[in-house]
């Protein structure tokens, strides 16, 4: 381990931008070179170094107990990632899809997500990979997961939407002592729209920290991950055509869910979007808007509403994929809806 | 019926199993350029140098079309069992181009789709769970006392999953006509497969689940059809659930994204020497079954018939995006987004959303 660096891990200190999916590069392999008690588990991660490449120049650098290539079993080796949590590591395990999830369902929320309330001890495991829509990937490659587990009590959900999030949250979520489980949205992993060059410096992003993207007074729009792109384009459109002041809310974390960030901002404006591309039922616009009745019914002049995709599993065709999908003309639409209620 | 000339096969059926290996070639070949030209919506497979797994395993079953057959669950990488078993070549273009007139209408992709009554159920993404749904359409068949069998073809690494465990031994012990066949194609993605297994033959973990297997060169199609044939005979006549594992190679790409760049050229290029196409061709002509100007117009009509049938299928029609809510209830429509509609508050059923 003593030699240098992967040339295209050291973006950053060479002061050049990354994308996002090179900013959680670089704090997975921070991390891994900070604290030598974390590893990586995962599908194909080591040699080819991730389907997306995220873990690229991993296996030569810190070696195979440290880069580990699993079968492809993700119950399995979820499972053991909480061992060796138990044992004072610290496992960053990669679902190759995060659709793929689902067969460490069990181990993760009957055990992992309950361990430290039955005496058990801490699971610090964060459980990371591609998530989302807008790929032509069909149902099983195109999932968000997050509210599969924003039900189960004990975890933590990222879901970054900047390379400079994507980082920071990455160092936190690894550093934290809960079970996190960290999305990353494919189509902004190499958006070079979203390329910035990142401090040169050991930061962290905190979990539980929402971020004002822009600022508004008109309408309070709140929204996470690739969406967070979305709304911008409908904020700008929204000032330009309308004239409308649109404040965008990147929650970053959905839990736990920054619900002083929302409530702080719908004061000033009294009306709230909330945007997802994760399916309507169920969704965290649910959880949201009875979050702000409970806290701020008072400030609200308008119903609180949200843009979503529709209830279906994702589609492969691209034209029923970008009906199920989000988009800018709906956000537009829900944001003059509002402004002029 | 005419005279047999291998293992109960007549000229005609030999030949049948000929265009089978042409055909998933020249279809996937077919696919590529399809792809080049931006046609393909998402991802696509290769099967090449596994052709013959896939032929000669289906070719053993019952294939019917009225619902009264055996049942197939393949992979992307067995194609040509799919078209064996009647899956039109068409559909196969349709699907991976998205078309409304494919089988799922757009909705799913690839090899993904299902015909009971041809006794096709097509895969879901996720690895193992057909051989979990197999034992049940298996199962079925023994409570009903039906002669049927069914055929779940799995990749060698989809053997690590719980589901594969779970399923195999639930068939297992239920003793359900299930066959299941192991595409030991030595990669799983960018791992090999002796990272993913202690053990050197699949049919080792057919014993640990009491089952009966079988080992066969999975680029000999002969081989392969006659492995299967006794695996159905045994499973038919109640001795419960089989296993044969192919032995052969992955010579593409996990999928055409993949340069392949972890595979020892030298492993590569014996394995291309061995290719199932090649092997049978030879078979044929020194055993005199056909002449090779026979062969030569099996191939030509294969590629002629991918050709004419993907043109087709190019110029059908992508679905109305509108058609993504339903299917999703068998008895309500999934709500349109109502930024697309009037308005959150409207009370009529709106005109979409009927
Ligand atoms: C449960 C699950 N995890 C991960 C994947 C992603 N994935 C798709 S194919 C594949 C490799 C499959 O290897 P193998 O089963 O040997 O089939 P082959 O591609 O060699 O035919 C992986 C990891 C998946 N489809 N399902
Ligand atoms: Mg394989």
């Amino acid at each position: 381990m003593n030699q240098p660096a992967p040339e295209h891990l050291k973006k950053t200190a060479r002061g050049e931008p990354v994308t996002l999916l090179e900013a959680v590069s670089e704090g997975l392999f921070e991390e891994m070179v900070r604290d030598d008690s974390v590893f990586l588990m995962g599908e194909d991660i080591g040699v080819y170094g991730g389907a997306f490449k995220v873990t690229r120049g991993f296996l030569d650098y810190f070696g195979g107990l440290r880069v580990i290539d699993t079968p492809i079993a993700e119950g399995g080796f979820t499972g053991a990632a909480a061992g060796a949590a138990h044992m004072g590591l610290r496992p960053v395990v990669e679902m190759q899809f995060m659709d793929f999830i689902s067969p460490a369902y069990d181990v993760l929320t009957n055990y992992i997500a309950t361990s430290l309330y039955r005496g058990a001890g801490p699971m610090p495991i964060v459980v990371r990979g591609p998530v989302g829509g807008g790929n032509r990937g069909g149902p099983f490659h195109s999932q968000n997961v997050e509210m599969a587990f924003f039900h189960t009590p004990g975890f933590k959900i990222v879901y970054p939407s900047t390379a400079y999030d994507a980082k920071g949250l990455m160092k936190a979520a690894i550093r934290d002592d809960n079970p996190v489980i960290f999305e990353e949205h494919k189509a902004l992993y190499r958006a070079p729209t979203l390329r910035e060059v990142l401090p040169d410096e050991d930061y962290v992003v905190p979990l539980g920290k929402a971020r004002t993207v822009r600022e508004g007074s008109d309408l309070t729009l709140v929204t996470y991950g690739a969406m967070v792109h979305k709304s911008i384009e409908a904020a700008k459109k929204l000032e330009q055509e309308d004239g409308v002041g649109v404040e965008i809310i990147d929650l970053r974390t959905l839990l736990p869910l920054d619900e002083d960030a929302i409530v702080e901002s719908l004061k000033r404006t009294g009306r709230v979007l909330i945007v997802h591309e994760d399916t309507r039922t169920g969704g965290i616009a649910g959880e949201i808007a009875i979050r702000l009745n409970e806290r701020a019914f008072e400030w609200l002049d308008a119903p609180i509403l949200r843009v979503t995709a529709i209830d279906s599993p994702v589609p492969y065709a691209g034209s029923l994929e970008d009906y199920f999908l989000p988009q800018v003309e709906d956000i537009v639409t829900a944001g003059r809806y509002l402004a002029a209620y | 019926m005419s005279d047999s000339l291998i293992a109960g096969l007549d000229q005609t059926q030999l030949l049948g199993l000929y265009h089978s290996l042409v055909l998933t070639r020249a279809a996937e070949e077919r696919l590529e350029m399809l792809q080049k030209q931006g046609h393909v919506t998402g991802e696509i497979y290769r099967s090449i140098g596994q052709e013959a797994g896939a032929a000669g395993a289906a070719f053993a079953l019952n294939r019917q079309t009225d619902g009264t057959g055996d049942f197939l669950a393949p992979t992307v990488r067995a194609a040509g069992a799919l078209f064996l078993f009647g899956g039109e070549l068409v559909d196969f273009f349709r699907q991976y181009m998205g078309r409304a007139t494919g089988p799922t209408e757009g909705k799913e992709a690839n090899i993904h789709w299902v015909d009971f009554q041809k006794g096709i159920i097509g895969p879901v993404s996720p690895l193992g769970t057909m051989l979990e749904v197999m034992a049940g359409i298996t199962l079925s068949f023994k409570v009903r006392g039906e002669s049927r069998v069914g055929m779940v073809f799995c990749g060698d690494d989809a053997s690590s999953t719980g589901a594969w465990h779970e399923g195999l031994n639930f068939s297992a012990v239920q003793r359900c006509p299930l066959i299941l066949m192991v595409e030991a194609n030595q990669w799983a993605f960018s791992t090999a497969t002796r990272k993913n297994t202690r053990v050197r033959s699949f049919t080792e973990k057919a014993a640990g689940y009491g089952i009966g297997s079988e080992s066969v060169d999975g680029t000999d199609v002969m081989a392969v059809y006659e492995a299967v044939s006794r695996a159905a005979k045994r499973a038919r006549a109640g001795k419960g659930t089989q296993m044969v594992e192919l032995r052969y190679y992955r010579r593409l790409g996990y999928a055409q994204h993949d340069p392949q760049d972890y595979v020892d050229p030298d492993e590569l290029a014996m394995w291309v020497d061995r290719d199932p196409i090649d092997l049978f061709e030879r078979r044929i002509l020194e055993e005199g079954w056909a002449a090779e100007s026979v062969l030569h117009k099996i191939r030509i009509r294969a590629e002629e018939e991918c050709k004419l049938v993907a043109e087709q299928a190019t110029g059908e029609p992508v679905p109305d995006g509108r058609e993504a809510v339903k299917g999703v209830y068998t008895d309500t429509i999934t709500q349109h987004p109502w930024t697309r509609t009037d308005g959150p508050y409207r009370r009529d059923g709106s005109e979409l959303n009927t």
